[in-house]
């Protein structure tokens, strides 16, 4: 790459994120109006939190159980088999819950949510409303932005207690850690900070897929290819930011 | 009526068209009489690519007008510039007054409330029913009592004969009924002009004529000012009182459907008669077809 195309991209990355800002201000605007419809936001809520669910719990019960192994080899190497709840909930909590849950989340609604208004675009509905005089953004875009935001930490605090239950049953049931050591040495260990710090993430996290899939979808050419294209740049840049800002937010948080 | 506009030259030796004014404008609403729409010297351009150069249409009130043209002429652009979704490069866009283009987005709102718009697709919004498509608008723009909301609805989808329809979703829908859905919900807030794009595309003879007999009915009974952006001769010609042929991004023609089937002008009785071949050339521009095989 010559250092002039060099210089083209850049410059075109610097545009692409003033605009995503500007879109962004413009969503936020629209916001205050579609928090007054509540129909609109639990409805949204309901597509991207509700509807994720099951991929969330089941992906969840799996993640527990595969940490509890994985935690309960590496404790018992140093006869610290009693503090695996520690070691999940830690881990859960304030890492793989808020990462994991953003993933699974840009994968199911967010290339759900991209494709839907992309659809809409290409069908003219977005067009129609604006000639009725109904901005798109405050009807369609702010709804949804604001349903992934809200529904991020809720499917997060799933992903936790199910990732949580997975661990235990590794633990207690199948490597015959007593359960109150477990629960107890969690209860002691977690603290406040370890819970904001996965409560922050997330809420990053929702935000910053969010805004990807709605900007993708809303700005999407009016084709086949167009929607495809946009639900593909969703899940990629919005996995390729959020394992950005974790390690950013963790730098911070540490 | 008034006496056919004649704007198109012949054929040039280089075969490509080119367009000139050979008289003057002979519009619906003469220039002392206010136009609703008003389209003046319009130039707009998509890239390199200049969709108009020069085009200027005047819609009388209460009348309907047509805007005809191949394929690819812009019809549906010059309904997009009207509607303020387009700027134009230069010339001016007045439509109830107001100079559309240099509108804030509040006030171009405020105008569309006035002007509701028919889609070649339709563009239902395919999560909700068909009572809740038509109901959108006026849920959106006032506070009606759902009992007052439902009559008003009610009302127009009997319009257009589809009452029995209000609970379908629009993907249960054929191509003539969604049209009509539409055209239930663009008229659900009373607008005083209603913009129609390719209204009979892809529709059976039966649709087109309810969709037909419906524009005239709205425009008589309601007086909505109607503009109908289309190349069906023959249902164009049944409906029209005054009729615009847009090529090469001027307009080339204009009178009443009567005066252009007299018409001799070249393009006219190309695009009248659906000749392939003509001022409108049946070839996108390539060099030349002999040349091109030959060349290694």
């Amino acid at each position: 790459m010559s250092a002039r195309e060099a210089d083209i991209g850049l410059r075109g990355r610097v545009i692409k994120l003033g605009a995503v800002t500007r879109f962004l201000l413009r969503v936020l605007g629209q916001s205050g109006p579609a928090l007054r419809r509540p129909r609109l936001l639990i409805e949204q809520i309901y597509n991207a939190g509700a509807r994720s669910l099951v991929i969330i719990m089941l992906s969840g019960v799996f993640v527990g159980m595969v940490l509890g192994l994985q935690a309960y080899d590496m404790l018992a190497r140093f006869g610290s088999e009693s503090a695996l709840g520690v070691a999940a909930a830690l881990g859960l909590i304030r890492e793989l819950g808020p990462v994991l849950t953003a993933l699974l989340f840009a994968g199911r609604a967010g290339t759900a949510l991209a494709s839907e208004i992309g659809l809409m675009g290409a069908t003219d509905q977005i067009t129609a409303m604006e000639m009725m005089a109904v901005d798109p953004i405050r009807y369609v875009v702010a709804p949804r932005f604001l349903g992934g935001l809200i529904a991020m930490p809720l499917l997060t605090g799933i992903f936790d207690c199910v990732g949580l239950y997975g661990t235990q049953l590794i633990g207690v049931t199948m490597m015959r850690i007593p359960q109150g050591t477990f629960w107890s040495q969690l209860v002691a260990a977690v603290e406040l900070r370890d819970i904001r710090e996965g409560v922050v993430k997330s809420l990053v996290f929702g935000l910053t897929c969010s805004l990807v899939a709605v900007y993708e979808g809303y700005y999407s050419e009016p084709t086949a290819e167009g929607v495809g294209l946009a639900t593909t740049r969703t899940v990629v840049t919005s996995a390729v930011l959020i394992l950005m800002l974790d390690y950013v937010m963790t730098a911070i948080f540490l | 009526m008034a006496p056919f506009r004649r704007a198109w030259s012949s054929r040039p030796p280089s075969g490509r068209c080119t367009l000139h004014r050979s008289q003057p404008l002979n519009k619906p609403a003469e220039e002392s009489v206010p136009a609703l729409i008003d389209v003046r010297d319009v130039h707009y351009a998509i890239g390199t690519h200049a969709v108009f150069s020069g085009l200027s249409v005047r819609v009388a009130p209460g009348s309907i007008t047509a805007i005809m043209g191949p394929s690819g002429t812009g019809k549906t652009t010059l309904l997009r510039l009207i509607m303020g979704q387009m700027r134009p490069q230069s010339g001016t866009i007045t439509v109830f007054g107001q100079n559309v283009p240099k509108l804030a987005r509040a006030e171009l709102y405020a105008l569309r409330q006035r002007v509701g718009m028919l889609f070649q697709s339709g563009a239902l919004l395919t999560g909700m029913t068909v009572f809740d498509n038509v109901a959108f608008p006026v849920r959106e723009h006032a506070q009606l009592p759902e009992s007052v909301l439902r009559e008003l609805v009610l009302m127009k989808l009997q319009a257009v004969g589809l009452r029995g329809a209000a609970n379908l979703m629009p993907s249960e829908l054929s191509g003539g009924m969604a049209r009509r859905v539409a055209l239930a919900r663009a008229i659900v807030m009373d607008p005083e002009v209603l913009l129609y794009d390719e209204p009979f595309v892809g529709l059976d003879p039966i649709s087109k004529g309810v969709i037909l007999r419906l524009i005239q009915s709205l425009n008589r009974a309601m007086k909505i000012t109607s503009v109908l952006v289309s190349h069906d001769v023959p249902e164009i010609s049944s409906i029209a009182d005054y009729t615009y042929l847009i090529a090469g991004g001027k307009v080339v023609a204009e009178g009443s459907p009567a005066d252009l089937e007299q018409d001799g002008t070249a393009v006219v009785k190309q695009f009248i008669s659906g000749a392939p071949d003509g001022p409108v050339p049946f070839h996108y521009p390539a060099e030349d077809y002999f040349a091109q095989l030959l060349r290694r």
